[in-house]
């Protein structure tokens, strides 16, 4: 066991070490594929079939409306594309909003290539979108909408229920993104009143490259893949095998220790969250303070830019010193001249957005790891101000607050 | 994505801080852009550059070039600092990630408008 302190879990998680088992001996002896109708083929048929089972219990839906994917973006991109092909003759018209993750925004842009028409709803300064503009945006073309359940940078859980019951309402299909919130929150497509729900298995402990898409009987979506007959001919491809057990065991596991495993990391970042307010002036909450993914923490830090602090936490000087991992908006990361584009359709400054953190949790990291990579933080921010030819303590009065009020441009 | 040079500079960056009574200022970058470089120079016997120093806002190459670019420049004529390009710089850091290249390589435009101020300042020389 190395001594860093992963605190990227947003981005992907270890695998849990009861899920390798199970994957275990379907990556060795057991290889049928689970199309064939031999015995061999029909055990990993079973295996697959429980996964599903396992899934559909996670988020309370039926087994037959889980189709195995490659992950959240295959999932997200066929709901988009597979249910614009679908309904095309109905009309051409797709609702989402501006700080959707880039898998939900890139196949929106490709659909407005296609000639569609897509309307990204703002969200307000905390992220969230206001369910009372989704209304106000449906067309009489409007085929789709598509909303994140809990955003990946910033951690705002969006109003999913009222959302979906407004799509219900106006006969529009509803897709979300659940790739950060199954398996750390509850989630129940019914309590959600949604159509489609993108699954990613390594965001809760099982493995890369597997995923899930439900989508409820009667919804009409085209195939995204064509091929062999896998998934009611509606996802060709030979099933994944040891992924799909893989990410059945984690939904499994998961759903053992829901509750009390999102309330102790919700104490977590809530713990983190308050000793970085009495601990550093001149920051910015990123997100909303209570409307949050349980294991989510970000900031904008003043005077400073993200990709150094990342840099400075992950490769620490002192000779004994732990590694951690974070992750910013900075424009550095992005591999674009912009910074992060959830931040700025929030309203942030771009010189704060630059210098935000993230931190997300797992179910591994514990207090003696947030104390210490907190520790760690303070010194790191502390130095990078000290080099800053721009940063002057309390100047902007930027605090956490409230940063609709304070002109953040005067300082440029 | 960074060699060992980069590293090295970002971690124990030479010269940081700004002289005292500086002869010549340049500040480059901005904000909202994530990089801004200020370079202060003294100017002594012969034009030369007698000290430098850097305080940078941005990522591990604008902290990086910025430093290097101080190493380079000390004791050298300011024609002579005034011709380091971004491209020595990058190759004195065994190389940039090609995305650095432009946004976060401004250290030898920081160092040159500072010279230009010190130069404003002192027109006969």
């Amino acid at each position: 066991m190395n001594q860093d302190i992963f605190l990227d879990n947003a981005a992907t998680t270890r695998t849990d070490p009861e899920v390798l088992e199970a994957m275990t001996p379907w990556l060795g002896e057991n290889y049928g594929s689970p199309a064939t109708l031999y015995a061999f083929g029909a055990l990993a048929k079973q295996a697959i079939e429980q996964a599903r089972q396992h899934l559909a219990d996670l988020i309370g839906a039926e087994a037959k409306d889980v189709y195995f994917t490659s992950g959240a973006t295959e999932s997200n991109n066929w709901a988009i594309k597979g249910v614009c092909d679908a309904l095309e003759g109905k009309g051409k018209h797709i609702i989402t909003e501006q700080a959707e993750h880039h898998s939900i925004l890139l196949p929106c842009k490709y659909m407005e290539k296609k000639g569609w028409e897509v309307t990204y709803l703002p969200v307000d300064s905390d992220g969230l979108v206001n369910p009372a503009d989704v209304k106000a945006a449906i067309r009489e073309d409007t085929v789709l909408i598509s909303i994140v359940h809990g955003n990946h940078e910033i951690g705002t859980i969006q109003p999913i229920s009222e959302i979906g019951a407004i799509a219900r309402e106006m006969g529009v299909a509803f897709h979300v993104n659940a790739a950060q919130t199954v398996g750390h929150i509850p989630v129940d497509v019914e309590n959600l009143a949604c159509d489609l729900l993108s699954i990613s298995g390594h965001k809760f402990y099982g493995p890369k490259g597997v995923g899930a898409l439900y989508a409820r009987r009667g919804v009409r979506i085209s195939p995204l893949l064509h091929g062999g007959g896998q998934e009611k001919k509606r996802r060709a491809g030979t099933h994944n095998v040891p992924g799909i057990v893989g990410l059945g065991k984690a939904a499994e596991l998961a759903r053992l220790n829901l509750k009390a495993e999102s309330q102790r990391m919700a104490g977590l970042r809530d713990y983190i969250m308050e000793k970085i307010e009495a601990n550093m002036d001149d920051i910015r909450l990123n997100g909303h303070r209570t409307k949050r993914l349980p294991n989510n923490v970000n900031y904008s830090i003043e005077g400073i830019e993200g990709e150094s602090i990342m840099l400075s936490l992950s490769y620490p000087t002192a000779e004994d010193a732990r590694a951690i991992f974070v992750s910013t908006g900075s424009a550095c990361v992005s591999g674009t001249l912009e910074p992060s584009h959830i931040l700025l359709s929030l309203g942030v400054p771009a010189e704060l957005a630059h210098g935000s953190v993230r931190i997300s949790l797992s179910k591994e990291n514990t207090r003696e790891d947030a104390d210490y990579a907190l520790n760690a933080l303070f010194e790191v921010a502390e130095r990078l101000r000290s080099m800053s030819p721009v940063y002057k303590r309390g100047a902007k009065q930027c605090s956490t607050a409230n940063t609709e009020d304070c002109d953040c441009e005067s300082s440029c | 994505m960074y060699t060992e040079q980069v590293m090295d500079h970002f971690q124990n960056p030479r010269n940081m801080g700004e002289v005292d009574d500086p002869d010549g200022v340049g500040e480059v970058g901005n904000p909202q852009c994530g990089d801004v470089m200020r370079i202060t120079i003294k100017v002594g016997e012969g034009e030369t550059i007698e000290d430098v120093k850097f305080k940078t806002l941005g990522c591990g190459a604008a902290i990086a070039t910025s430093s290097m670019v101080t190493e380079m420049a000390k004791g050298k004529t300011l024609v002579e600092a005034q011709e380091i390009s971004k491209k020595a710089v990058a190759d004195a850091l065994g190389g940039l990630p090609p995305q650095k290249m432009h946004c976060s390589n401004l250290a030898s435009d920081g160092l040159k408008k500072a010279i230009e101020d010190y130069r404003a300042k002192h027109p006969e020389k």
